[in-house]
């Protein structure tokens, strides 16, 4: 990718980014419950009208939307995204903390997808209508219609109450309470990207020049590694970065369920308590997040297909 | 021999995922007459029972039916979604015949508008916007809707897009045909096919978003029968009783299941007949 794109992909997240958070805060500017009030309850005793009064002052709540959200603005930028209200430290501090479980979540399930889904999907274009397509096509259809919150109880069940391998109330970030979380978004996701390996490979093995090939003599293994599996790539690169997105979002469910001390895990709380800075916080950092590794993928493809490098000049 | 053959199968499959269909949406309407008790009516004395000849799925805390409650579930899942996929398939598909129609500024702000809602996680969206607007179906609704019209709008404005170009349209617009018949009389007759079929193979994954908020706890709310919640329920009691969570979420699979069958026989169907 040119200097000249790169810089246009950024200017473009800089916008989308400013529209989430200016949504994200309209929304919750336009929520029902008074965020002063609420924080106040929270320490556990009536608030005093007072005190009320002290703490919208306080948190500049008396001040006009645009004025509430240019501060807001200004204070991420700086860093500073302000005060928890349930969990009493900054936002940054807590988002951070939070971060690095969901991704490691993330990442492992992401990998975990790649190894089953990626081999499944070309068998299964491979054996075109034979019995293992017919096998793995039924496992992928079983897959995108089981919900991932169903297979996260069942395999909790199973694996934490009858066998006792893992401890059912969670709440740690360790290497073996790991495992369960990450199979249970790797099912789902695996279903649907097996699904798009396939149609992508074989797509791929109806064109010409793969029939060139073979016409050629040259043996079928040898035209899906060097020819075939070189084109699908870049697709499906793409693909797996969109999925990415809802991976992120898929998350919050699973991390619910095996209690994962997550991002997702938090902001269901932090929803529950109606603790809007962190909601905001958390939207922010989720879509760039997002935006990051999708601009990233963009830059991958011309070392993935170099004819896209060598295109530009 | 072998296309027909191959025509049969889509068919037997198109068949089988309508009967489930129809078997699903009579559970829905009948549900009075179907459930054996009333799937509201607590009696602390039987709470938690294990599935037995009476109680055929078993007994959740506060002693409710556990089928009766399924039973009605079938409503609120199956109502919440049809009613869901009718919104975002409306909106979506209008916002893009706007854009486009007329092009120009319209179809940026409508076009940037769904740019940012792509670029950006649904599910995330959608638990900030149901988180913030509070939590009940009718707002989980709005939620899912915020973040999927725009596959409905970007598919139909290519189509347009394609429709414009096409003689009779501009064998129309010579003829001074207005605005108005243009869109509702050319264009929505042409767009609407593969947009309905589009519709169809989203239910089952629309159906397993809005289960999944109510899942989350923003969606439909206690004492509702509503398998999302009903799951969330269930949870607590994974250890001593697991009917709570294994017979709602086989009622969801199955569901899930005919929309994707029926999605996918669908699709297969306009595939082959193109």
């Amino acid at each position: 990718m040119s200097i000249q794109r790169s810089s246009h992909r950024i200017i473009q997240i800089i916008i989308v980014l400013f529209g989430i958070s200016f949504l994200t805060f309209l929304l919750v500017y336009l929520s029902p419950g008074d965020p002063a009030e609420i924080m106040l309850t929270e320490c556990g005793n009536i608030p005093t009208p007072e005190l009320l009064a002290q703490a919208r002052k306080d948190l500049g709540l008396d001040q006009p939307f645009f004025v509430q959200y240019g501060s807001w603005l200004k204070g991420v930028v700086t860093g500073d995204m302000g005060m928890s209200y349930s969990f009493k430290v900054p936002v940054f501090q807590k988002l951070l903390s939070c971060l690095i479980p969901t991704v490691a979540l993330a990442v492992s399930s992401l990998l975990l997808m790649i190894a089953v889904s990626f081999p499944l999907g070309v068998l299964s274009a491979v054996f075109h209508n034979k019995v293992l397509d017919y096998l793995i096509r039924g496992f992928s259809f079983i897959g995108i219609s089981i919900p991932s919150f169903w297979i996260g109880l069942i395999l909790l069940r199973i694996f934490g109450v009858n066998l006792g391998w893992v401890s059912v109330s969670g709440g740690t970030a360790d290497g073996r309470s790991l495992i369960l979380p990450a199979v249970t978004l790797a099912i789902a996701m695996s279903a649907k990207y097996t699904r798009q390996v396939r149609i992508t490979v074989l797509e791929e093995l109806n064109k010409d020049y793969v029939t060139g090939a073979r016409m050629r003599g040259i043996p079928e293994n040898k035209i899906l590694l060097r020819h075939v599996l070189p084109n699908v790539l870049l697709p499906l690169v793409t693909i797996l970065g969109l999925s990415f997105g809802s991976l992120l979002g898929g998350t919050a469910v699973v991390e619910i369920i095996y209690n994962w001390p997550g991002l997702g895990n938090m902001a269901v709380k932090a929803i529950a308590c109606r603790d809007f800075p962190l909601i905001q916080g958390y939207v922010l950092m989720i879509s760039l997040l997002y935006m990051t590794i999708n601009c990233f993928v963009d830059l991958s493809y011309p070392l993935i297909d170099p004819r896209l490098k060598e295109h530009k000049s | 021999m072998k296309r027909r053959l191959a025509l049969l199968k889509t068919n037997r499959q198109l068949t089988i995922s309508l009967v489930l269909l129809i078997i699903i949406l009579l559970v829905a309407v009948f549900a009075e007459q179907l459930a054996p008790f009333d799937p509201l009516s607590a009696d602390m004395n039987k709470s938690l029972t294990a599935p037995n000849s009476l109680n055929k799925f078993g007994t959740d805390k506060l002693g409710r039916d556990l089928l009766s409650r399924i039973i009605f579930g079938t409503r609120a899942s199956l109502g919440s979604t049809v009613i869901m996929v009718g919104i975002i398939f409306i909106l979506g598909t209008f916002l893009g015949i706007l854009a486009g129609f007329f092009g120009g500024w319209v179809d940026h702000v409508i076009m940037r508008l769904a740019d940012m809602m792509i670029s950006f996680p649904g599910l995330v969206l959608a638990i900030a916007i149901a988180g913030v607007l509070g939590p009940n179906l009718v707002n989980a609704v709005i939620a899912i809707t915020a973040v999927s019209w725009t596959k409905y709008a970007r598919l139909s404005r290519s189509l347009v897009l394609r429709i414009n170009e096409s003689l009779f349209m501009k064998a129309a617009l010579v003829t001074g045909t207005s605005n108005r018949r243009l869109m509702s009389h050319y264009i929505l007759p042409n767009i609407f096919p593969p947009m309905l079929i589009t519709a169809m193979t989203d239910m089952g994954t629309l159906m397993l978003e809005i289960a999944a908020l109510s899942f989350l706890g923003f969606g439909a709310q206690a004492p509702a029968p509503e398998w999302g919640l009903m799951l969330n329920e269930g949870r607590t009691y994974l250890t001593t009783a697991p009917w709570l969570m294994i017979y709602p979420g086989l009622a969801m699979v199955i569901v899930v299941v005919t929309f994707n069958l029926l999605g996918d026989s669908v699709s297969d169907l306009l595939d082959t007949q193109n």
